[in-house]
């Protein structure tokens, strides 16, 4: 309670310095394995589905909408940045950025969604890529898909009808 | 109509009222740590009050809970008029991981409406900063909704719709295309 302590806090706060980090003007670099938003290589993904099904927060929905498109939608409302869908991915098209600063006026926007070519299997009619780099050429606007006659055959207009899977598919998102 | 609104109403300070209504205080603690003299968020005017009756802006944290929801539309319901609520982290956002878990009714815009998003879990404190700056108006948004769409056939397609003649002298028209 004398003067000394006094003397001595003022001290100690000298010493302390300045402690407040100038975020605005110069942000703090982050560390090495910050995890941020995910972002979605759409020239590296095959579709394989394989984060949708590895997201604890089953934030990532794969629909097919024909049987040559499969959409790959991230919704990113309540993704826990993880990492588990760029652990699993087996060609490395999910990177986890260092964005961070995501703040928003609408949740859509943090929404990624990817659409993808694909062929289809001739047994169940449902979407697949195929393996090599020949085969993958078919997807690009025609498939051989009439085996009989040897014939190329156009891709489809046709849509999948139905209702989906999920019920998030029906949050329409601006 | 909303930010013109902001820069009339909340031209000189935001006084910021914290409500959890359920998350795990991670959130929270990055709040915290954003008002600490570390991040002193008082000098862009930010202060936190006690009660929902002095604050401009109410930020959310955690799911809208079954337990919870009503004491949190009252909180709504007792901020005077210009108000702005800040859902912050992914709870507050999308309901978290346990979004369809049977105490949990979902994201906090079921209850109260909600004007600004601040995704993360948690969100850094600068991130939770740089959300409110958004709001006043100071810096732009740096996120935009991201949609791939396959391109119109990258290779030339051989169509029979463009066959033209007869018998051995079919020709193709657009044959020095493919």
């Amino acid at each position: 309670m004398s003067i000394l302590s006094k003397l001595g806090e003022t001290l100690v706060c000298l010493k302390a310095g300045r402690v407040t980090l100038p975020y605005p003007a110069e942000a703090k670099p982050l560390p090495e394995k910050f995890r941020g938003r995910p972002i979605f290589d759409a020239t590296k993904c095959i579709g394989c589905a394989g984060c949708a099904n590895n997201c604890p927060a089953r934030e990532i929905l794969v629909y097919d909408v024909c049987q040559e498109i499969r959409i790959l939608k991230y919704l990113g409302r309540h993704c826990a940045y993880c990492g588990r869908c760029a652990d699993v991915c087996p060609e490395k098209a999910i990177t986890m950025s260092q964005e961070f600063e995501n703040g928003t006026n609408q949740i859509g926007d943090i929404q990624q969604r990817l659409e993808l070519f694909m062929s289809t299997c001739q047994r169940c009619g449902r979407c697949f890529k195929e393996p090599s780099v020949l085969e993958q050429l078919k997807m690009k606007g025609y498939r051989f898909d009439d085996l009989e006659n040897e014939r190329w055959i156009f891709r489809s207009q046709a849509t999948l009808k139905g209702e989906p899977a999920v019920d998030d598919l029906k949050i329409e998102l601006d | 109509m909303l930010k013109n609104l902001c820069q009339k109403m909340f031209g000189r300070s935001l006084w910021v009222y914290h409500a959890n209504s359920g998350g795990c205080n991670g959130c929270d603690i990055e709040v915290l740590n954003a008002l600490t003299p570390y991040y002193d968020v008082e000098r862009f005017g930010i202060k936190l009050v006690g009660s929902p009756r002095h604050a401009d802006v109410m930020l959310c944290q955690g799911p809208a809970m079954r337990s919870t929801a009503q004491a949190l539309k009252r909180a709504y319901d007792a901020m005077p008029a210009p108000k702005l609520v800040f859902a912050i982290g992914s709870c507050a956002c999308g309901g978290g991981l346990w979004f369809d878990s049977y105490s949990v009714i979902g994201p906090v815009e079921k209850i109260i409406p909600v004007s600004y998003y601040i995704p993360g879990c948690p969100p850094r404190p600068e991130a939770i900063i740089y959300g409110v700056a958004v709001a006043l108006g100071l810096v732009d948004k740096k996120t935009a909704p991201v949609a791939f769409k396959e391109l119109e056939l990258p290779i030339p397609q051989y169509h029979p719709g463009d066959l033209r003649g007869e018998g051995e002298l079919v020709v193709y028209e657009k044959a020095e295309k493919v």
